[in-house]
């Protein structure tokens, strides 16, 4: 397809397939979808992630976030009360927060010293009257014509999300029901962060996204996971998707599989000629895969993906939010906040922190996607008018399932994708 | 300065100890790197932003020679990670301290890694706090903290530092 101009004119051809089971290669490498993702997604009528409140424990405290690319402080003001603004001077455009956390009484931009509250509002302006009658700004440059930049912000949880659009529907109400039970589920009670990570990876930020709806790769790509039995293809599980389809999480039940159905679940090309019991590893020292069951409905792996940038894990005992930033069509970062919960015992925190071996840049379970992800990248170039395919699981309707054999939760976030971005879809079944 | 006195031959044997497991990881040969640490050992990679923080969450954290070795053979035969050589160039190898027969040393790294295109990248900068020990006439990692400035890892991270 045609890529749009970001200056509104749209698409000349339609997504291809009314089943969206194919995916034209451009959205991954184009810079001009690229920008009109930040405009009509990331500014767009969608809540994105910004932190953890546990991040702001007490008043005057900030960190540096992001919306896509945009650069935003989170505060907590003088009353206790979560602000977000864009982290660009509104005189000439410098970053007014330098850190990246910390407890101030205020923002102040070290170009010429321009002073905000922890809201955002500008309070003083250096030289504003001039020095001994000569200078200073005219008579009708008024202070709060000149506030930085704020974003609606609304909490779940202790998840801090903002937002540009007005007509963005209401947290709870954009996450969907299906999605706010299983965040009920994960920050049940206060969390504590115990560690963050960064990862930079060399492709487009739609890629992770998909394969973090994707649970067909997971015992593919994953091998560490699906050889010690925390997941399998053939665990109880499955992909359940919100209204809209625009979220998902992937739910998996441990040691819900037997030996039986063991053959299936290794009968990819790379296990060929192999027993499974081969495929097996044992571990020297298994304590890394050992802890305390912390809830009571089998879950052993949860992998929500809420649109637009957010994945919230548990794998095991491992909780972590993974924040998606974009930095260019070929570039994003992940972002991990490892958490756990705020009265969580030394042997629990040491379990978390030994399990998190698992998953992060240096994951056991998770570093391949990085290279996944990349290896798609490396080979767009001439790929115009050329697509992926995503039929596994059929290419009926976009909803929930109850097996982990599918790509349905990505069809899912791209019809979501183009009704923001205003493409139209194809009514071609073919 | 180091606090306690040092001979020549320990500082050498130190200094030894440290470029070996450089050389030992540029030269693929994870398995006898893992014969560097003491029994029982620690190895953890983490960074400096979470070390300065005091956060508990490592890039890598190993606890065991058991772990250790766990980790080497994942890498071998489950992790599917992006190929490529690695180079470590090591200095400033400073012995801060000794204390009943442990040494507390301090190395400054840089890992540089090459594609198979022949592109060569600086991957990892930082620092090694090690414990080392002697241990049957070879002096050992009893443990090993790799801490890491660059907390941004450029794709993932496979190979240990």
């Amino acid at each position: 397809m045609s890529t749009p101009k970001a200056n509104g004119v749209e698409a000349q051809q339609q997504w291809p397939r009314a089943d969206l089971s194919r995916v034209p290669y451009d959205v991954y490498h184009s810079q001009e979808v690229f920008n009109l993702e930040r405009e009509r997604i990331f500014e767009g009528a969608t809540w994105s992630y910004l932190a953890l409140e546990a991040e702001l424990p007490e008043p005057g405290t900030f960190i540096v976030s992001s919306v896509g690319d945009i650069p935003v402080v989170v505060t907590r003001d003088e009353e206790g009360e979560i602000h977000a603004v864009v982290n660009r001077c509104k005189h000439r455009g410098a970053a007014v927060c330098r850190e990246r956390r910390g407890k101030t009484d205020g923002l102040t931009c070290v170009y010429h010293q321009w002073r905000y509250d922890l809201k955002g509002k500008l309070t003083g302006v250096p030289f504003r009257r001039g020095i001994k009658g000569q200078g200073g700004m005219p008579k009708d440059f008024k202070l709060d014509e000149h506030n930085l930049d704020a974003l609606k912000v609304s909490c779940y949880r202790g998840l801090i999300f903002g937002t540009f659009s007005d007509e963005t529907p209401p947290l709870e109400e954009f996450l969907g029901k299906e999605m706010i039970a299983l965040l009920d589920r994960v920050f049940h009670k206060p969390v504590k962060v115990l560690g963050y990570n960064k990862q930079v990876v060399p492709a487009n930020w739609k890629l992770y996204a998909e394969n973090t709806k994707d649970p067909y790769h997971a015992s593919l790509l994953h091998l560490f996971h699906a050889t010690f039995g925390l997941y399998r293809s053939t665990l109880k599980g499955g992909v359940t998707l919100d209204e809209s389809g625009m979220h998902s999480a992937i739910f998996a039940k441990k040691g819900t599989d037997d030996e039986s159905t063991l053959g299936s679940a290794f009968s990819s090309t790379r296990f060929q000629g192999l027993e499974a019991e081969d495929t097996r590893f044992k571990l020297e020292d298994p304590s890394i895969l050992s802890g305390p069951v912390e809830f009571d409905d089998g879950i052993s792996t949860l992998i929500m993906y809420l649109f637009p940038s957010l994945v919230v894990q548990q794998i095991g005992n491992t909780l972590a939010t993974r924040k998606v930033i974009p930095h260019a069509p070929d570039k994003f970062e992940l972002y991990w906040t490892y958490f756990g919960y705020a009265d969580d015992d030394a042997e629990l925190e040491q379990c978390r922190v030994k399990q998190a071996n698992l998953i992060g840049p240096a994951g056991l379970i998770s570093m391949e996607d990085g290279e996944a992800t990349r290896l798609v990248q490396m080979t767009l170039q001439g790929t115009e008018g050329q697509h992926s395919v995503l039929e596994m699981g059929g290419r009926g309707p976009i909803e929930t399932v109850d097996h982990l054999v599918s790509e349905t939760s990505i069809r899912g976030m791209w019809e979501n994708y183009c009704r923001f971005m205003g493409y139209e879809v194809s009514h071609d079944e073919k | 300065m180091t606090k306690n006195k040092v001979t020549a031959e320990q500082k050498l044997a130190i200094d030894d100890l440290v470029y070996e497991s450089a050389r030992r990881i540029d030269e693929d040969r994870l398995e006898e790197w893992t014969e560097l640490f003491a029994e029982p050992c620690n190895y953890t990679i983490t960074t400096r932003e979470n070390y300065d923080q005091g956060l508990p969450v490592a890039l890598m954290s190993c606890d065991s020679p058991g772990m250790l070795r766990d980790r080497v053979l994942s890498l071998r035969h489950a992790n599917i990670f992006n190929i490529h050589l690695t180079r470590h160039v090591v200095g400033n190898v400073q012995v801060l301290e000794v204390s009943d027969g442990v040494f507390t040393v301090n190395s400054s790294y840089a890992v540089y890694q090459t594609d198979p295109e022949g592109a060569s990248t600086l991957f990892s900068v930082g620092r090694c706090l090690d414990e080392v020990v002697e241990e049957g006439g070879e002096y050992k990692f009893r443990s090993r903290q790799v801490i890491a400035d660059t907390w941004g890892v450029p794709i993932l991270l496979a190979t240990p530092i």
